[in-house]
């Protein structure tokens, strides 16, 4: 369970997030929904330690994060942007990570085949589609077995069948009592896989509800709808 | 295996891996190879090979470092999600690309050498060899500070290029300059004292006084020999080189460790 308390970052003079707090708890997915700009990417770097908070506490599973470098170790990360250097190939990136967490002897490396990535293998990443750089991403995210998976627009950019099969892997991750932290413009997908969704606006959350929760109280049919009924009545935004 | 070596060895062989770097070690060797070929003189081939070290290596270090680090920025993002301290990371990183760079210097460099030197040019040839490589992990440190520092990959690469620009031309401008306005005056100390404060003026006196060409400057030449060719300033000067190193690579290790991704 990932426990965040007032937790405050600015850049400059700009907010990103103004005293967030949110529970993620374990077995279950949680999607933080918000505009461009809303704090989203911050607070999940936040929790990777890839942002300084200016003040707030994080907890996972009990203990805080902070100066600590050893409890990425029970982190999986599936960034929005599938980067990496020219001449690397999936081979040699999967391998370093793997190398950098000591050789974990059970890793899952059942996504390599769901996706179809071995034919990949030995390529530069440069030469592969953005799509198939993204299936090397999600493999890493996913090949420790971590309590707690942080994924970044997880399908953006993958054919539905690799959407399909990675949508399969969250949900028995999450059968498996990992905590899920997700974010994504696709409502079909955060209605698909989340249990709840966090509001971001202005780096706050306006609000925190169980997905059927959020559909039930709008009388729409759909999460999108419900959302976008909600945003236009617009009392909790203004 | 600690995760600073396993970082340097991945990012020296990345860059191996890439076409740049056979490229650049390839163009050492034939430019060394041509000079010994061509001039007749190994002396004279040595001291080419010095103009062309102390102005080349320093502008393809800072400016590739600062675009491998740009390039692997994602990547970087990607292992700092992994169970590594920032320390390491960074240190692994600066290691790697100075090795690689390095590496590529010393075997293009160095073969000639080797084959073509005779017995009297052995101390010149480690001078120009260490200070190629001492060139090369100034100018990485000072392209990681600069790649940290500012986001944007075109600003960054022009503040590059702007320090590259500064130290290998425009600072013996200013030197100049200075000689000239005050030339009544005795100017050799200060003369001194400028030459430490850029890290190519001094890999070049370094170089040129193993080749005992000092005679040719003149009185300044006299002095500088005097000063550097003693043991207090060879102390000296090796102590500014260590501190052109460890500066800039302390003020960027601090700077990616405070830094928001």
């Amino acid at each position: 369970m990932i426990t965040i308390e007032h937790l405050c970052k600015s850049y400059g003079k700009t907010r990103a997030l103004g005293g967030v707090s949110l529970t993620i708890p374990s077995g279950g997915v949680t999607a933080i929904v918000g505009p461009n700009g809303s704090g989203k990417t911050t607070l999940i770097k936040s929790i990777l330690g890839l942002v300084k908070p200016d003040s707030g506490v994080i907890t996972i599973a009990g203990k805080s994060i902070n100066n600590s470098d050893d409890y990425r170790a029970g982190i999986g990360y599936m960034p929005q942007i599938a980067r990496f250097p020219d001449n690397l190939d999936a081979v040699s990136a999967i391998e370093l990570v793997k190398s950098l967490r000591g050789y974990p002897a059970d890793c899952d490396e059942r996504l390599i085949d769901a996706l179809k990535l071995r034919p990949h293998f030995g390529k530069p990443l440069r030469a592969l589609s953005g799509g198939t750089r993204q299936k090397v991403s999600a493999v890493i995210a996913f090949m420790f077995r971590p309590a707690v998976v942080i994924l970044d627009e997880p399908t953006a950019g993958l054919d539905p069948l690799s959407s399909s099969r990675l949508k399969d892997h969250i949900i028995e991750m999450k059968a498996s009592g990992a905590a899920i932290l997700l974010t994504s413009h696709i409502m079909s997908e955060i209605e698909e896989l989340a249990d709840s969704i966090a509001y971001l606006l202005d780096g706050s959350i306006i609000f925190h509800e169980p997905v059927a929760s959020i559909i039930g109280k709008s009388g729409e049919r759909t999460l999108e709808r419900a959302i976008a009924r909600r945003i236009e009545n617009g009392k909790e935004l203004l | 295996m600690n995760a600073l070596w396993k970082v340097a060895r991945f990012t020296a062989t990345d860059i191996f891996r890439s076409k740049w770097l056979p490229v650049y070690t390839v163009f050492f060797f034939l430019i060394a190879e041509g000079l010994f070929r061509f001039s007749g003189d190994s002396g004279q081939a040595l001291v080419s090979l010095t103009n062309i070290t102390i102005l080349l290596i320093p502008a393809a270090s800072i400016i590739y470092g600062a675009l491998y680090f740009y390039g692997a920025r994602e990547f970087i993002e990607l292992l700092l999600a992994q169970p590594v301290g920032r320390k390491p990371l960074f240190t692994g990183l600066f290691s790697g690309i100075a090795g690689a760079l390095g590496g590529g210097f010393l075997i293009g460099t160095g073969l000639p050498c080797l084959l073509h030197g005779t017995a009297d040019d052995r101390i010149t040839i480690l001078a120009i060899l260490s200070i190629g490589v001492m060139l090369t992990l100034i100018f990485v440190a000072l392209a990681l500070l600069v790649a940290v520092r500012s986001d944007e990959k075109v600003r960054g690469v022009g503040i590059c290029l702007g320090l590259w620009l500064a130290f290998a031309i425009l600072y013996d401008g200013l030197i100049w300059l200075v000689l000239a306005l005050f030339a009544d005056y005795p100017l050799e100390r200060a003369a001194i004292v400028m030459t430490t404060l850029n890290p190519i003026d001094l890999g070049r006196v370094g170089i040129m006084l193993r080749l005992d060409i000092a005679a040719l400057m003149g009185y300044t030449g006299a002095v500088f020999e005097q000063f550097f060719g003693s043991r207090v300033g060879f102390t000296l000067t090796s102590g500014a080189m260590l501190a052109w190193i460890v500066a800039p690579f302390m003020l960027a290790l601090r700077s990616f460790s405070r830094k928001d991704f």
